[in-house]
């Protein structure tokens, strides 16, 4: 019928054959087909109420239109106001379909169909309950989309926001009307004091037989968490005794099997200090983010460590991400270590780097106590420091210094100020 | 006069180490392997320096201190750790101990170390400068009312000290480098230990939980 009608007129462009739900009183069925047809929506309101007193064919033509006609888009612009407009809009509905029902049920009555005024209330109430819990539950969700759209300022989703507990209220409501419709049913048959018997006879039920096992229940309850924490345990105790089977034992083994040679053995005993500590404080050696100037430090201390037997201990003062020059700052410290390791490490003591980040400056100290060299007596011809040190710091904006005196250790020092050119 | 010390450890295998080394260097008068029974040998013994592992059962070495704060009199505490955790070092400090040396330090050194507490001396490990430093760095806090705000910040002169001993200078290289006397050298480092016994600065236990986190 619907699409009959819609085929047969020229509908106007840009308004669709849509119930018009904001600017309705009852749907907005009269007033979607108002702006669809260009009437007045008020004549279309007297033509369904007259036809709705007469026989109740109004009455059913509307709800069918309404059924069938989708709700017309909402206008972003009165976003604001839709979410107090349809919340009035609902309860007008609910009290509307009530009265609709009523109607229609009186009618029929008039026609000679055999309804009781036990039928009749609570029909009424149940379709004005019903219509509020459906409006709300089906036409809720995209109207607080439509109040608070994505990105829309604080102030309409605190409107939203708001609107929330308005919206439980409605339902409460309609479940109350529903229920109460239930209860006066029953009420009037009879039906319900049989009722009420049962459900104390099950209550009564219910209780005796919570007394008789809550101990048992709770019992089992703690037990069960109980049996739960045994099991997160002993799931950690058997990952503690495979880390430690695959590293500790493993390293025990092997200074065992080296025990003639010292050297040997302090490094192996160094390298899984190392990995057991990294392991204690949870942190995980594959774990490589991002390149920190502490972390890269470490790495390289625990390579040239590894490769030379030589002890170095790595203190870092503060942090900083590594950028390319900061790249070039680790490559030139990496090779000083490995220099104080290779020319000052066959005594035992260790290597000690000391690294500072603050705001604009990497500052790293790589000092041993070797015999020490005179920097003046290098000879150009040793690459090592020249190139992949004072050459490496210098092309990356920064420098290198060279402290050493013939005694008292070598003082590798590395400056790189951040910002620079 | 060679230090009259108490040695508190938990692994009795370490402890026997430990008097080995430094048989001879000084006078080690007994030892504990518990929280109630060093508390009781110090009691007993009333020595100059005790050294005191950080992690033992039922509190470890901050409970001991805790314990002993003014009785007897005169005792100095070292404490002795294999942790790196830098709330576990700051706790210590903070509770009392002169100072903290790794295990891995080599006799001669702890001995050093003993001494140099017995005199009243702070004994800081590289590391601990690294901590100290990292701790004291950023912004002074506004001062808490009746607080002396010098206690929150470290002086130019205690910055350049501390970095030095981070750098594994001895403390007479320092004086020499700087230019100044190992007394000197001395008392900035017993005053930077003051002043992170001291110190308002929240961050100093804020900021050890976070070195954890990122550590």
């Amino acid at each position: 019928m619907m699409e009959q009608m819609a085929a047969a007129s020229q509908p106007r462009a840009g308004t669709p054959l849509r119930r018009d739900p904001q600017r309705g009183v009852l749907g907005g069925v009269c007033a979607g087909m108002g702006a669809h047809f260009d009437i007045d929506p008020l004549v279309l309101r007297i033509a369904f109420g007259a036809t709705a007193l007469a026989s109740g064919v109004g009455v059913v033509a509307y709800l069918l239109a309404w059924m069938l006609l989708p709700a017309g888009e909402a206008r972003a612009a009165s976003s604001a106001g839709t979410a107090s407009r349809g919340g009035r809009a609902t309860l007008e509905v609910a009290l509307g379909v009530g009265l609709l029902s009523l109607s229609v049920l009186l009618a029929f009555r008039e026609l000679g169909l055999p309804f009781s005024d036990v039928l009749t209330w609570p029909l009424v109430l149940v379709a004005a309950g019903g219509a509020l819990i459906w409006r709300q539950s089906v036409g809720g969700a995209s109207a607080a989309a439509v109040a608070a759209p994505a990105g829309a300022p604080p102030a309409e989703k605190a409107h939203a926001r708001r609107s929330r507990p308005v919206v439980i209220s409605r339902i409460g409501i309609g479940v109350t009307l529903v229920v109460a419709a239930a209860i006066v049913f029953l009420q009037s048959t009879g039906a319900l004091a049989a009722a009420t018997d049962v459900a104390l006879a099950a209550l009564v039920v219910a209780i005796a037989l919570v007394v008789i096992f809550a101990p048992w229940f709770v019992r089992l309850l703690t037990s069960l968490s109980i049996e739960r924490s045994e099991r997160i345990r002993s799931q950690e105790r058997a990952e503690v005794a495979a880390h430690l089977h695959d590293s500790v034992l493993q390293t025990l083994a092997l200074v065992q099997k080296r025990a003639d040679d010292p050297r040997e053995v302090a490094a192996l005993a160094r390298r899984q200090e190392r990995e057991l500590r990294a392991w204690l404080s949870g942190r995980q050696p594959s774990e490589a983010s991002e390149r920190r100037l502490a972390t890269a430090l470490q790495a390289a201390a625990e390579e040239v460590e590894q490769a030379h037997g030589v002890a170095v201990d790595v203190v870092a003062v503060g942090d900083a991400p590594l950028d390319r020059d900061g790249e070039a700052l680790v490559a030139a410290a990496r090779e000083a270590i490995l220099n104080a390791a290779k020319f000052a490490g066959a005594d035992g003591t260790p290597v000690a780097v000391y690294a500072e980040a603050d705001g604009d400056r990497l500052q790293v100290f790589v000092r041993d106590r070797g015999p020490g060299f005179d920097p003046a007596a290098v000879p150009a011809d040793r690459r090592g420091v020249r190139e992949s040190i004072i050459g490496r710091m210098e092309r990356h904006g920064g420098r290198a210094a060279i402290h050493a005196s013939p005694g008292g250790g070598t003082e590798v020092e590395l400056v790189m100020e951040r910002g620079a050119p | 006069m060679t230090p009259r010390v108490v040695l508190v450890d938990d692994h009795a295998l370490f402890r026997a180490g430990v008097r080995a080394e430094l048989d001879g260097l000084v006078d080690v008068v007994g030892d504990a392997a518990t929280v109630d029974g060093a508390v009781a040998l110090i009691r007993e013994q009333a020595p100059d320096v005790v050294l005191l592992d950080v992690h033992m059962p039922d509190g470890g070495g901050l409970e001991v201190i805790r314990r002993l704060v003014g009785d007897p009199p005169g005792v100095r505490f070292l404490a002795l750790s294999v942790s790196d955790a830098a709330e576990d070092v700051i706790a210590v400090v903070r509770a009392g101990a002169r100072g903290y040396v790794t295990k891995t330090i080599s006799g001669p050194e702890l001995a050093d170390a003993v001494r140099r507490v017995h005199d009243g001396d702070a004994v800081f490990s590289p590391r601990l400068a690294g901590f100290v430093l990292d701790a004291f760095a950023g912004a002074v806090p506004p001062p808490a009312p009746g607080h002396d705000a010098e206690l929150d910040q470290l002086t130019p002169r205690e910055r350049e000290v501390l970095q030095h001993i981070a750098r594994g200078y001895m403390y007479k290289e320092i004086a020499q480098r700087l230019g100044i006397s190992a007394k000197t050298v001395e008392a900035h480092v017993s005053a930077v230990l003051r002043k992170l016994q001291l110190s308002s600065r929240h961050e100093l236990s804020r900021w050890a939980a976070q070195r954890r986190m990122l550590d």
